[in-house]
């Protein structure tokens, strides 16, 4: 077992220094990126603000605090890669190119949603750009982006999949049995465990059996990495890194990206579990704050400019709450029978062919 | 038209459909270099390699979710889950994403894939092996149940199943593996929603499906000789149902029984009956009844297996009693 173990890292080593980093970025390009992760931040902040105000109806998992992860992460790969998305999606939805106009439509159970509002957060996702859904079951999603992974094994068009989960799917045994699938098959998954401390309320110290998740990858013979999930550059290096061995038939990769979920699990959660100590630590590495200082110091951006582009973004959210509450109307009852079936249609008498 | 047996009418199908459509592939416990528990997959992984007759890890779960991954990616996934009873692992994959996804996420995505198993009593493998869940799937929305009798319907049905658009739940019953019928070459399918009326008479109507309607043709016999003419309905696909097929003859008998292997409480003909009682109601002249597997935990021991599932001669009995 020893011997196993040794020997996967002396791979991993070698994989890893064979394999490049990600391209340097055009300035345009690290502008994107907060502004993609102020978007999330400022969709999910006004989300809490209309659930507060109960004009949203039904269950929201906001995803503040880890907006490097989804936004670094879909910076690396192509309109024609996968990712699948989970409970706590929007920042997956929104970094795979989702506009938020339509986003807030779906959470509000509207007609012009990405799901023509069937799905709602927590099943918020655009098929069509290549994000293969979010699912409510936690874990549900791994086994399926497996199933992608070999698909693109099959056609040969050097495709990769981006599996996003948290800390609490990797205890679920879709984790270990999709995982395992992956490493026997050298698929080309990346499995992003976006460890956020806490299982709803349970933390990992006392939910896991090990400290870092990343670890798990050796049983599985895939690399283990660990990535800082407050960094989006540092979240870009190591997917691209993971990526690039994938597209080169390296197989998996599971990347853990420590990071830290602002908001309670959802709204009727009062954080019972953490200590405001806690969350003013991670509070200090805000991964916005952090990257548009970065920016200011590397002279990619000035101070006006953030700032600028933070009225930019309240702006845009305005656009999209009007959009979605005023401008969008709730799906027509004569459609809820479309599209459960491909081909087949409820009629009187039960489904009949179209 | 040449004579063979389910399990190679099972396999003619997947070898048809993977040499008729490069998307199709096979994968599950054991369907490689042995062939399947029960032998559907035998010689295909000579034929098409380990590539497309893919040998998985016992993962139930990963199984499902693959075959969902891989549909949604634009194959046609053949994945076979070894006894009915372990659907149980692998059911939030099959109903929870693959059923589901299409509609959540607005119609965008299909999930054309077949999750073939099987199941049934008969062998005295208790518990864990022998079950009928087909009603757990035929609650399912998004997901269509189909459960052939035969030979003929197996090879056509499990064609038309991997041509289908949408994730097909495909119930095979360990009993008939071996049973042999006459089987065309050429190619044809037997299109899902269909029913087929295996026996014609007047007397009674017997809604049925899987190893039961052939059962069924028996107890039609038995019935014969007391004198009453016994209509056989082999349902073939539990969903999408043809009702339509069911009323014509409800409306000739006034009679139904309805029979299946899955435990009575809440089994999937009990849809059948509510469909008749909505569309039929006048054309009855007696109130239907069921006879069903009871509701325990399918027993080993031989004598207590038999008391458990209807048999031949029992649903002679039930049709004789409706007959009255």
């Amino acid at each position: 077992m020893a011997r196993a173990t040794k020997k996967a890292k002396r791979s991993r080593k070698k994989t890893a220094a064979k394999t490049p980093a990600a391209r340097a970025l055009k300035r345009e390009e690290k502008v994107h990126f907060l502004h993609q992760m102020m978007q999330i931040r400022a969709f999910e902040d006004k989300v809490f603000e209309l659930l507060a105000r109960d004009v949203l109806k039904g269950a929201s998992h906001v995803y503040a605090g880890q907006e490097a992860i989804a936004v670094g992460a879909c910076s690396v790969i192509e309109p024609t890669d996968y990712i699948t998305s989970t409970h706590r999606g929007h920042g997956h939805c929104l970094a795979r190119g989702g506009e938020l106009d339509r986003m807030l439509a779906e959470l509000c159970g509207k007609a012009t949603g990405y799901c023509k509002g069937r799905g709602g957060s927590m099943h918020i996702a655009d098929t069509s750009a290549g994000n293969l859904g979010a699912t409510g079951i936690v874990g549900g999603n791994i086994p399926v982006a497996t199933g992608a992974g070999l698909a693109c094994k099959f056609n040969g068009r050097n495709q990769v999949v981006l599996c996003f989960f948290g800390d609490g799917a990797s205890n679920n045994g879709t984790f270990h049995e999709s995982l395992n699938m992956a490493g026997a098959w050298q698929l080309p998954v990346v499995y992003i465990c976006e460890n956020n401390l806490y299982g709803m309320s349970v933390s990992t110290d006392v939910a896991c059996s090990v400290k870092d998740i990343a670890t798990r990858g050796v049983a599985y013979g895939m690399p283990g990495e660990i990535a800082d999930g407050m960094k989006v550059l540092e979240v870009r290096e190591a997917v691209a890194r993971a990526v690039a061995r994938a597209r080169e038939g390296g197989g998996p990769t599971l990347l853990e990206c420590k990071a830290y979920r602002y908001r309670g699990h959802s709204r009727s959660d009062p954080r019972k579990y953490r200590t405001r100590e806690e969350e003013d630590h991670w509070h200090s590495r805000d991964p916005i704050e952090q990257f548009s200082n970065l920016l200011v110091k590397t002279r990619a951006m000035t101070r006006k400019q953030v700032a600028d582009l933070h009225v930019q973004v309240e702006l845009e959210i305005a656009a999209a709450e009007k959009f979605a509450l005023e401008e969008s109307e709730y799906p027509d009852p004569s459609e809820l029978h479309d599209d459960v079936y491909v081909g087949w249609k409820k009629g009187p008498m039960g489904l009949e062919k179209v | 038209m040449a004579e063979v047996t389910f399990w190679q009418a099972i396999r003619d199908a997947l070898r048809d459909e993977m040499l008729r459509d490069e998307k199709v592939f096979v994968m599950g416990e054991d369907v490689g270099i042995y062939g399947g528990a029960y032998g559907a997959t035998r010689d295909l992984w000579e034929e098409f390699g380990s590539e497309r007759v893919r040998d998985t890890a016992i993962s139930e779960a990963a199984i499902a979710g693959a075959a969902v991954g891989a549909a949604m990616c634009g194959y046609r996934p053949v994945a076979e889950i070894m006894y009915m009873d372990f659907l149980t692992i692998a059911m939030d994959q099959f109903v929870n994403q693959g059923g589901k996804n299409r509609y959540m996420f607005g119609g965008k995505t299909t999930v054309p894939m077949v999750l073939r198993t099987q199941g049934g009593a008969g062998r005295c493998i208790a518990a864990q092996h022998s079950q009928s869940l087909e009603a757990w799937f035929v609650h399912a929305p998004g997901v269509f149940v189909v459960s052939p009798s035969n030979p003929y319907d197996a090879k056509g049905l499990l064609k038309a199943s991997i041509r289908d658009d949408n994730p097909v739940r495909f119930f095979e019953h360990k009993m008939i593996y071996g049973m042999k019928g006459e089987v065309p070459e050429e190619d044809y399918v037997v299109p899902l929603g269909r029913a087929n009326v295996t026996h014609e008479g007047d007397d009674v109507t017997i809604v049925i499906y899987s190893m039961m309607a052939n059962l069924a043709l028996e107890a039609a016999g038995i019935l014969e000789q007391d004198g009453i003419s016994a209509e056989v309905i082999d349902l073939r696909s539990l969903k999408p149902l043809d009702v339509d097929t069911i009323l014509r003859s409800v409306r000739k008998t006034g009679r139904v029984l309805l029979a299946s292997e899955g435990c009575e409480n809440n089994n999937a003909v009990t849809e059948v009956a509510m469909r008749i009682n909505e569309h039929g109601f006048d054309y009855l002249d007696a109130p239907m009844k069921r006879i069903c597997a009871a509701d325990v935990p399918i027993p080993m021991s031989p004598t207590l297996e038999d008391a458990c599932i209807p048999t031949a001669p029992r649903i002679a009995e039930a049709a004789k009693e409706l007959v009255g």
